[in-house]
């Protein structure tokens, strides 16, 4: 590819990823009268509300979690910690609606450790598992993971030398924790939790199940329920907003790495925790394990089973559109992905760099938002299509709105930095030496490509591909908002299960994409393994 | 001439990096770029591998025309070997892989011989199959060397090959390395801002500076005969000395009488080179000078000294003669080339 048609793409991705910004925001320019007035006074301090509380709770939720669990298995040694430290990781495979309805259909007044109690012993407290404290508990649960890979990282890459030299001026090393290992993790912590609130912002699925009024649903609601797109974008700019906060926080989180890059040194010896304290760490980590994948996927087993009659065609037809949406999204994204790398490898120009990172910011933008700004441009283009058709006396198909390719543009746009990432680290490692050594060795460019470039790409491209591969199986609002006709996937099917309170139909599609979801953890797992044997030889 | 560089220049948006830098290597001859970093070495070396266009003059090799200023025959085609700095091994290659990468067009035998013979010439047949993350750094410095030289390039060209070493094996793989490209009849040029290593390795070094070549001459020459201060100052220890011309033809420095190296009018101001081993130590010697700092050398102590007159000089001192700072010793001139240069006025 030369060097033109790069810059022509990046500038059409920069220009996709634009355009539905573009479109949520002008939805200002033409205010709905009565509709925002009632907007103004009832939906959106409550919608406010209900996010900030979100974003708190979640908040401190995944720090608690991700921290402790990161110190207890990076730095400590109590039973089980070999298991526990990958086993953690696990929730990474459950989206958030998955486990929102699982907890539902567990904890309910009619679910089975209600019923069992009151089998037991006549009655049975309340769980007030519906409400703002349950969402709070299962977001939580699913997103820790976020801050438990990156702390338990800095954890492990900051080497005994600090601490080493605070116990040398006199702390402890629960001391040392506090004043020393947690102040030098905190940019990573920072860009962990930042992630977090970007996926609290941009979560669809988990809050639906609640019947938890968030942005993501008031525009749904918005878009289906009074299908005025003016608000729906309305609302959109303003969950925009709410996303550009967090990503300006992770933004700041990356520099500050930068400048605190913990040089690794030598694993610290682990702290060997008294004998009470050792079952009480094992406890905590078993616990959060449990509750986060173990007792959920049984669960999720046992339903599925008991509806295993609904293993029929149409669960196969489900099956097979996630599996072409996800195909034929990984494949687009990849190469996307591969042409922006190669865009941005050598020094670009200053216009085309900023281009090129720009789109990777794309992942912050909420699916919501971008159903809603690429609807509108869609439906506009196919009517001007449609008016040509009819200008020549021919009654033309839509040509974009209702078909998966639009679907695929709002893909690209949200997973294209899943997809560049991979492919970013494997070329990271061909330096310009190597090209230009093969060059010297009398290679053409293309045959250092496919002698070279291919062989050092090929982990990271597959790595790519298995990562936007599942997540768009597990994306819910994009699939939901934009889907043709008839195109239900397994995301929509549980969605369609969950608001009918039907738990055990909506579990044999979730097993599948907790299966699905377990590859990428594990493909993670075996790298940060490698990384670490490499580093220990 | 197997390399002949006339006259060129390379210029990256109205920056000069290089101008009128020439050069000329004889077949089998090792030639090496010398100078601080930012002189325009690596770009030199670059121009020649055909990875800069020129902007004035013309590369050749082997009589052929490669590059003349709007026209660069592609990296891939000149039959130049290079060896970069970082080694830029293929990780996903072995050993073995590596040195066969350029070896394409053989047949299987003879691929394979080759890759024998050239692990042969390194010495490391024994490690043939691993790759290069299994290699110590020596060892990999010697893969590319063996990677570079195995489609028998009409020139090798290395830019600073040795500075990712520790200093012992440094020393030991220039030596080897010399070796190993005179076995095999290669003319070699080499890049690197270490005037030891450059003198352990090269026939021809040329001492770069503000993007052109000020010397290109062999070792002893530039160190015995620099042509220029800039020469004189970067190449060994000294410390000019000014002196002034006298009626008979010689030479009045501070501390004695010096025959001219060329002929100048009486009176005309000059400056001295004198290296640390053209001053004597002599305890019987009138002059005495103070010393001012040392640095203790194992065999020998190199002394900063300072005169009555004010002048500073430097001697190298058989380290039994151990004196403390701030004690004047006796010293003579005891010089057997004498370099003068007028002073600057």
């Amino acid at each position: 590819m030369s060097k033109r048609q790069q810059t022509l793409i990046i500038f059409a991705l920069a220009a996709l990823t634009l355009l539905p910004l573009a479109v949520i925001f002008s939805s200002f320019a033409s205010p709905q009268g009565d509709i925002w007035a009632h907007f103004g006074e009832f939906v959106l301090p409550r919608l406010m509300l209900n996010t900030l509380w979100l974003l708190l709770g979640v908040g401190i939720g995944t720090a608690l979690l991700g921290i402790s669990l990161a110190w207890l298995t990076a730095a400590c040694e109590f039973p089980g910690r070999r298991w526990l430290t990958w086993a953690l990781l696990l929730p990474l495979a459950v989206p958030g609606y998955v486990l929102g309805f699982v907890m539902i259909g567990l904890l309910d007044y009619t679910g089975p450790l209600q019923t069992l109690m009151r089998d037991t012993f006549g009655s049975a407290p309340q769980i007030p598992i519906r409400s703002r404290g349950g969402v709070i508990l299962v977001m939580a649960l699913t997103l820790y993971p976020y801050v438990y890979l990156v702390s338990r990282n800095a954890f492990l890459t900051q080497g005994k030398r600090a601490l080493e030299a605070a116990q040398t001026l006199g702390l402890s090393r629960w001391q040392g924790f506090f004043r020393v290992a947690l102040p030098m993790a905190r940019p990573w912590i920072a860009g962990g939790l930042a992630l977090v609130l970007m996926e609290t912002l941009a979560d669809f699925g988990t809050v639906v199940v609640f019947n938890y009024d968030t942005f993501t649903t008031a525009i749904y609601r918005a878009w289906f329920g009074m299908f005025n797109l003016e608000a729906a974008s309305q609302l959109a700019s303003l969950l925009v907003i709410l996303v550009f906060l967090a990503l300006l926080l992770e933004q700041r989180s990356r520099r500050g790495q930068r400048f605190s890059g913990g040089s690794r040194g030598d694993r610290s010896e682990r702290i060997n925790l008294g004998p009470v304290a050792r079952w009480l760490a094992f406890a905590w980590c078993v616990l959060v394990f449990c509750a986060a994948i173990a007792v959920p996927l049984g669960q999720l087993l046992i339903w599925a089973w008991q509806s295993r009659a609904d293993m029929d065609t149409r669960y196969l037809g489900f099956l097979y559109h996630s599996l072409i949406l996800s195909l034929s999204g990984a494949l687009v994204v990849v190469v996307l992905g591969l042409t922006l790398n190669y865009a941005l490898r050598r020094s670009p120009g200053r216009l085309i760099n900023a281009a090129g990172r720009f789109v990777i910011l794309g992942y912050a933008i909420p699916g919501t938002v971008l159903a809603v700004g690429f609807y509108l441009p869609v439906t506009w283009l196919d009517g001007l299509w449609m008016d040509l058709g009819r200008y020549f006396e021919q009654r033309w198909q839509p040509l974009l709105g209702g078909t998966i390719t639009a679907m695929l543009l709002a893909y690209a746009v949200r997973f294209l930095a899943v997809g560049y990432h991979p492919v970013e680290a494997a070329l990271h490692r061909i330096t310009a030496n190597m090209d230009e050594a093969a060059k010297s060795l009398g290679s053409s460019s293309r045959d250092t490509l496919t002698r070279v470039h291919l062989p050092l790409l090929r982990g990271g491209i597959a790595t790519a591909a298995v990562l936007v591969f599942v997540d768009i199986m597990k994306e819910m609002p994009i699939t939901l908002m934009t889907r043709p006709f008839g195109w239900d996937t397994l995301a929509v099917r549980i969605f369609e299960m969950t608001s009918e309170g039907e738990w055990q139909r909506a579990a044999l599609p979730a097993v599948t994409l907790v299966v699905a979801g377990l590859i990428p953890v594990l493909l993670l797992m075996r790298t940060t393994e490698e990384t670490s044997t490499r580093n220990a030889t | 001439m197997q390399l002949e560089v006339s006259d060129i220049q390379v210029a990256f948006g109205g920056n000069t990096i290089l101008d009128h830098l020439s050069l000329a290597l004889e077949t089998g001859e090792i030639g090496c770029l010398l100078g601080a970093s930012g002189c325009g070495k690596t770009t030199a070396l670059r121009a020649i591998a055909g990875f800069e266009a020129v902007t004035q003059g013309r590369i050749l090799i082997g009589g052929q025309e490669i590059s003349r200023p709007g026209w660069t025959l592609a990296p891939q085609r000149r039959r130049v070997g290079m060896v970069f700095q970082d080694y830029a091994l293929f990780p996903h290659l072995s050993a073995a892989q590596n040195i066969a990468f350029g070896l394409r067009h053989l047949s299987r035998d003879d691929k394979r011989r080759r890759v024998a013979e050239m692990l042969d010439l390194v010495g490391l047949a024994a490690v043939a199959h691993h790759y290069p993350h299994q290699l110590s750094g020596g060892q990999q410095q010697r893969v590319a060397v063996a990677r570079a030289l195995a489609p028998d390039p009409a020139l090798l060209l290395m830019d600073e090959p040795f500075s990712n070493l520790d200093v012992e094996l440094r020393e030991r793989l220039s030596v080897e390395v010399r070796a190993i490209l005179k076995a095999a009849g290669t003319t070699a040029l080499l890049v690197t801002h270490d005037q030891h290593e450059a003198f352990a390795i090269a026939d021809r070094v040329g001492l770069m500076s503000d993007g052109r070549i000020e010397q290109w001459d062999t070792p002893y020459n530039l160190y015995h005969h620099p042509r220029s201060r800039t020469v004189a100052r970067f190449i060994g220890q000294g410390v000019l000395v000014p002196g002034e011309v006298l009626e008979n033809g010689r030479i009045r420095v501070p501390m004695g009488e010096l025959p001219a190296p060329m002929a100048l009018t009486a009176g005309t101001a000059v400056d001295v080179l004198l290296r640390p081993d053209d001053i004597i130590h002599d305890d019987t010697s009138p002059l005495k000078a103070t010393i001012t700092a040392k640095a203790f050398r194992g065999a020998s102590i190199l002394y900063s000294l300072e005169l009555p007159c004010g002048t500073r000089l430097l001697a190298l001192v058989p380290s039994h003669h151990n004196h403390a700072i701030g004690e004047a010793i006796g010293v003579r001139l005891d010089t057997q080339h004498v370099v003068a240069f007028p002073a600057s006025a």
